[in-house]
């Protein structure tokens, strides 16, 4: 097995998740901010997707087509590698992040600019690219304007599809009105900051020479690349430039064109909670007097085999990033994306980070911990991941502190034999009973314990023994 | 109906009360409960909280308890979840058992309160199971339903969840809370009593807020001041 790629790259948590979340917690504003983004994307979902009758059945289909897509990951590879070839594009593979990284960065030398125009691309992000990019001194500009926003704020994104869904309007104006050249309007009405954004992505767009891209889908069967994007920056980004470097997970393959049309009418009505994206765009090689004259694909692994190899894990790789699971999440919901510390937040970054690492870089051994394990992810997802299996099953695989390793052995040793059960359930009881006195005031309920509880009474009373547990109440009255 | 009892452990030692109300319901009901002795743990804490082993060990031993039991009932849709995932015992959580099994849905109750319901998440997206419980609460007699705001939202409990993530959990139970305490009611009802611990430890530092109490306590009682 090859070591986990990426340790230090955006995908690895620098925080451990509780501490992160905590902070991100007392921001009030984000909060709020949040809440009411999140409740609206959730409830456009919801009825857009109630009136498609076969739902469920286009969620069997996807889930089928991308697990048979995870089972032959080496063969679709080559499949997509001959068809893209064959259509005049340049497939190259990558390994890993540093791989990938190094291979964009030597193509877009080879054009001689020290700018690219970018469409919002996660397998980008995920390898740093355009860190990698200014290291080399060209500058990548995206285009997507959430993702402009970001950018022009040196933040990170913190929503897979709304990366600026932590900023409010306000915040928006003050930042162009800063970093954005020739900004100079004073309302914040959403259409005049579009406009603006509008205005410096055109001058920058018509002057670019090599655009970056991702892919939402790859077919094996033709070799096409297909995104999907709702603001015309993409279309721009993949007709406009004579060179067009994609980066492509070996998991956005499916193995012919005509499943695309499930994903199609799944993806919007996940993600934006709309009937239809308004762009699609199919890219296949190169065509003479249309679009880019030059196609580089790079087909990113960076853990994604590891991932196919795990019974359980690997079915994080059918993900179509719709980031339904996101906005569903009442754990993301209440702190955010940068909480988890990775380009992919929210319930499949906490099941998608760990892997693609490896649990033991930074703190992403705590993601799996990041959810009560409500399902509500589960019910949403397009491709039914069952997330919260995947959370426990990272969890039984991952790291655990000694101490809870004991008391969980104790516990299971003296739960599986009657009678330490029911002595350890007198020696409760008797224990309990001082403190059920004391708390009689409160109804009986601790509202104050030491240390590990403390993290219990912070924020609730805490129940004690019953004075006669069930089995007692049961043999004093039904065993005579 | 012979009807073999699983308690859980969390209402064997804290909760007795729900395991009471379970029995005193199916009896009254005509019904012969068994509880097999050798039960404790289904192992669900053991296994969300990332360990296998001893959880493995557990869902046997439970399985081993109800050895021969046709039918068996739990009043925690959580650990019926945790169950039916990974052993083979026929169980059912309490209100699958009246409304399927045993087609009843007026269990002749009396609970002369208003009450708002949680449905918890285990029962809610695992169990699948409805408007069951609501069927039911709706029969008491005298009884008030009021509709709770945003209830497929999740406590923040989670297990050990509440402990390893305690400021998140607490965020999401001082909103359970205060969508609780908004409906007015005089108790918030749910189907598994470690969610209602959790809430109503929350509750318990609230003026004005409705009192926890399991569904299967409601549906127990016959008069006023039949629950704690
Ligand atoms: S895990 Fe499922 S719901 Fe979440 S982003 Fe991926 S496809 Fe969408």
């Amino acid at each position: 097995m090859t070591p986990p790629p990426g340790r230090h790259l955006p995908i690895v948590a620098a925080t451990p998740f509780p501490r992160a979340a905590a902070g991100a917690l007392r921001d009030t504003q984000l909060r709020a901010t949040l809440g009411r983004a999140t409740r609206t994307i959730r409830d456009k979902r919801a009825a857009v997707v109630a009136e498609v009758p076969d739902w469920e059945r286009l969620r069997e289909r996807a889930a089928r087509v991308k697990e048979d897509v995870i089972d032959r990951l080496p063969e679709l590879v080559d499949q997509f590698a001959r068809a893209a070839t064959a259509a005049g594009a340049s497939v190259h593979h990558a390994a890993d992040a540093a791989a990938a990284n190094a291979l964009v960065t030597e193509l877009v030398r080879a054009r001689g600019v020290d700018r690219v125009v970018k469409v919002k691309s996660m397998a980008t992000q995920e390898i740093g690219l355009n860190e990698a990019l200014a290291a080399a001194g060209v500058t990548a500009v995206e285009t997507d304007l959430a993702e402009l926003i970001v950018q022009l704020a040196d933040d990170t994104p913190s929503h897979i599809l709304v990366p600026a869904i932590h900023y409010h309007r306000g915040q928006i104006r003050e930042l162009f009105a800063r970093r954005m050249p020739g900004f100079s309007a004073d309302s914040d009405d959403p259409a005049v900051l579009a406009g603006a954004a509008r205005e410096y992505l055109r001058r920058t767009f018509l002057s670019a020479r090599v655009a970056v891209c991702g892919a939402n889908f790859a077919v094996a069967e033709t070799g096409s690349l297909v995104v999907v994007e709702s603001e015309g920056n993409g279309r721009m980004c993949l007709t406009l430039p004579d060179t067009l470097i994609a980066v492509v997970g070996v998991e956005k393959l499916l193995p012919r064109f005509t499943d695309l049309g499930d994903f199609l009418r799944l993806l919007p009505r996940s993600s934006t909670g709309e009937r239809m994206n308004p762009y699609t765009s199919i890219v296949t090689g190169v065509t003479p007097g249309d679009g880019p004259r030059r196609l580089h694909v790079v087909l990113l692994d960076n853990g994604r085999r590891r991932i196919a190899a795990d019974p359980v894990g690997r079915a994080a790789l059918r993900c179509i990033r719709c980031s339904a699971c996101l906005n569903v999440c009442p754990v993301y919901e209440r702190v955010g994306g940068h909480a988890y510390g990775s380009v992919y937040p929210g319930p499949i970054g906490a099941i998608l980070s760990p892997q693609l690492t490896g649990q033991d870089a930074g703190h992403n051994a705590t993601l799996p911990y990041a959810s009560t394990l409500c399902g509500a992810c589960y019910d949403v997802c397009p491709v039914k991941i069952d997330i919260p299996a995947i959370l426990v099953h990272l969890r039984q695989t991952g790291p655990k502190p000694a101490a809870e390793r004991a008391a969980m052995a104790w516990l299971a040793w003296t739960m599986r034999d009657r009678r330490r059960w029911r002595a350890a359930l007198r020696t409760a009881r008797s224990g309990g009973r001082p403190l059920r006195v004391l708390t009689r005031r409160h109804g009986g309920r601790l509202r104050r314990a030491p240390w590990p509880l403390s993290a219990w009474t912070a924020h609730r009373d805490a129940p004690l023994p019953a004075g006669e547990s069930f089995r007692d109440w049961w043999r004093r009255t039904h065993d005579r | 109906m012979r009807i073999a009892l699983f308690v859980t452990c969390l209402n064997d030692a804290f909760f007795p009360r729900v395991g009471i109300a379970t029995v005193t319901l199916l009896e009254r009901l005509g019904h012969t409960v068994t509880f097999p002795a050798g039960q404790s743990c289904c192992g669900q804490l053991h296994a969300n909280t990332g360990h296998r082993a001893p959880a493995r060990d557990l869902e046997r031993h439970t399985e081993a308890a109800f050895a021969g039991h046709d039918v068996v009932v739990s009043p925690s849709g959580s650990c019926v979840a945790h169950l039916r995932a990974h052993t083979r015992l026929p169980v059912h959580e309490l209100s699958e058992l009246l409304v399927d099994v045993l087609r009843v849905t007026d269990v002749g109750a009396r609970f002369p309160y208003r009450v708002t319901y949680h449905p918890t998440c285990h029962g809610l997206r695992m169990l699948r199971l409805g408007d069951r419980p609501l069927r039911l609460l709706a029969a008491v007699r005298d009884l008030e339903l009021l509709p709770l705001p945003e209830p497929e939202q999740c406590c923040g409990f989670g297990g050990t969840f509440a402990l390893k993530n305690a400021a998140v959990s607490g965020a999401m139970l001082a909103d359970k809370c205060a969508h609780a305490v908004a409906t007015g009611a005089d108790y918030l009802a749910a189907a598994d009593s470690s969610c209602l611990a959790h809430i109503g430890g929350g509750l318990a530092r609230r003026p004005d807020a409705p009192r926890p109490v399991h569904y299967a306590e409601i549906l127990a009682a016959t008069g006023p001041g039949a629950t704690g």
